[in-house]
């Protein structure tokens, strides 16, 4: 599903944010990525995205060799992947319905099926009776499932979530872990970029530890690992 | 493309406008201000133009045919000055009608005590000139026309309407310049602000996937409808405005009407009308444009 061959990125200053990382990562797996500030965590997510491109290596994600995309073809790739982000990044002009609308308007699918689909996804992440609100009418932990909602409204095969519980506080954060976990159990694959330690302890699940963009650890039912 | 999808962009194009309301007037009072300065800058020399044009139209170069010619060599000479380029139109008088003007105009009764008429040699034509600049190129063709005696112009007429509409020429497009400047400089400020009001925004599109065009079209969209209303209020204004003042100016300098015709405000509108729509839509366009083109790389 996803995987990362030699991958190394330099910037045009500094040393390198990635250095010869290989990572394979199968259909329907559960990861999280950990490490400090710096470790190269970032860096990954924006290549798997393909909003950077790799100095050598090869990255495929979905069947697709990113590297090889050519800039048309970006958007058909990126609606495969559903990405949630530690600042949730909602359109905060626009109610609920409509932020998680606009990822089925993208992906042009029609209006009788986005009335149907917004809120069942929305049903999911248990904002059913908040469709008409605004982001900022909403707690952290609310707004953040509105992302997850928008991330997974399309069904993609993986979710991105870089730090999903940065901006929140304990309990929230269980309980988008929680929905997270559940949605990789209906079987997409679960990509969670974290330095959350009690999190990544608690849930036993495959733990791939950075630092200083090298994977120093990859831990199937593992533990938060602190910098070697 | 799917049409609900086109209907939904062109919908957001239009909703995006009340979302950053603030955004939307300074832009469209950006717009404005420049295209009320065309307006009124337009106005103006398009009526300083026509005044010109209207006294250029009174100059004519006169021309008298040498004695004993015929009645069909002047016919003649009348069909080859018509065919010239520069001629508008041409005005025959003959002896009798040159000898008529000039006893009403200056003898009145004395003119009992001439038999014959004195002016037998008088039959002229009256050129008209489209534009004063041609009358020397006209003269030079004149002098050499056979059956031509003499060729009386206005040179210090024809050359002093030339020399000013040259000038207001060169100041109307020097004013153009200066204004595009100034009009380039605001729209330039008014398009930052657009990009910081926007970065975030074409983010979050661009990482859910959407394509440029799906990003693009409602900025687009927006930004011309900006410059549509940015273009009509000022119309508006310079429309009201000429009216007044042209009606205001005839009214308390009467004096001024019989000297000088100005266009009327539909003339005026005839030609300002498109171009300022056709300006502030297109700098909508292009603002809108270059304004997400920079973020849509992601």
């Amino acid at each position: 599903m996803i995987t990362l061959d030699h991958v190394s990125k330099s910037y045009s200053t500094g040393a390198p944010a990635l250095n010869d990382v290989s990572i394979h990562i199968e259909p329907g797996e559960f990861v999280f990525i950990v490490g400090d500030s710096g470790s190269g965590k970032s860096t990954l997510i924006k290549l798997l995205l393909r909003e950077l491109l790799p100095t050598s290596g090869t990255i495929t994600v979905n069947g697709t060799n990113v590297g090889k995309l050519k800039h048309r073809q970006i958007p058909k790739f990126r609606r495969k992947i559903g990405v949630v982000f530690q600042d949730f990044r909602l359109l905060m002009d626009r109610n609920v319905y409509e932020n998680v609308a606009f990822a089925q308007r993208v992906v042009q699918v029609p209006n009788k099926q986005i009335r149907k689909n917004v809120p069942s996804i929305l049903a999911v992440v248990g904002l059913a009776g908040k469709y008409k609100a605004r982001p900022k009418q909403l707690s952290g932990g609310e707004q953040q499932r509105v992302a997850v909602a928008r991330a997974l409204v399309n069904e993609p095969p993986i979710l991105l979530a870089d730090e999903p519980t940065g901006n929140l506080d304990p309990k929230n954060s269980q309980e988008i872990m929680k929905l997270l976990e559940e949605i990789n159990e209906k079987g997409t694959t679960v990509l969670v970029v974290t330095h959350n330690r009690e999190i990544v302890n608690a849930m036993k699940k495959r733990v791939i530890t950075m630092s200083q963009g090298v994977v120093v650890s990859d831990q199937k039912e593992g533990s938060y690992i602190d910098e070697i | 493309m799917r049409f609900s999808t086109l209907l939904y962009t062109i919908k957001q194009g239009f909703t995006n406008i009340t979302r950053n309301k603030w955004y939307s007037l300074a832009s469209i009072a950006t717009i404005s201000a420049c295209l009320f300065l065309f307006g009124i800058f337009y106005s103006v020399v398009a009526n300083f133009q026509y005044i010109l044009k209207t006294a250029q139209n009174g100059v004519a170069v006169t021309v008298f045919f040498d004695e004993g010619i015929s009645e069909e060599r002047i016919a003649q000479i009348g069909n080859e000055i018509s065919q010239r380029s520069e001629v508008d139109h041409i005005n025959y008088i003959s002896a009798d009608e040159a000898w008529n003007s000039f006893k009403d105009e200056y003898l009145g009764e004395y003119a009992d005590g001439f038999t014959e008429n004195p002016l037998a040699d008088s039959a002229n034509y009256e050129i008209y000139i489209k534009d004063v600049s041609m009358q020397a190129n006209l003269v030079s063709y004149l002098e050499n026309v056979e059956g031509i005696r003499m060729v009386n112009q206005s040179e210090v007429t024809a050359n002093t309407l030339d020399g000013i509409n040259r000038l207001v020429g060169y100041v109307a497009i020097g004013i153009i310049v200066l204004l595009l400047f100034v009009s380039v400089f605001l729209i330039g400020n008014t398009v930052t602000i657009g990009i910081s009001v926007r970065k975030e925004e074409i983010n979050i599109m661009k990482y859910i996937g959407a394509t440029d065009f799906f990003v693009r079209f409602p900025f687009v969209i927006e930004g011309m409808i900006i410059g549509l209303i940015g273009s009509v209020v000022p119309l508006g204004v310079v429309y009201l405005i000429y009216n007044n003042v042209i009606g205001f100016v005839l009214n308390k300098f009467t004096v001024l009407s019989s000297i000088l015709n100005f266009l009327t405000v539909q003339e005026v509108f005839h030609v300002l009308l498109p171009i300022s729509l056709v300006i502030g839509v297109g700098i909508g366009f292009v603002g809108s444009f270059i304004t997400v083109r920079k973020h849509i790389r992601v």
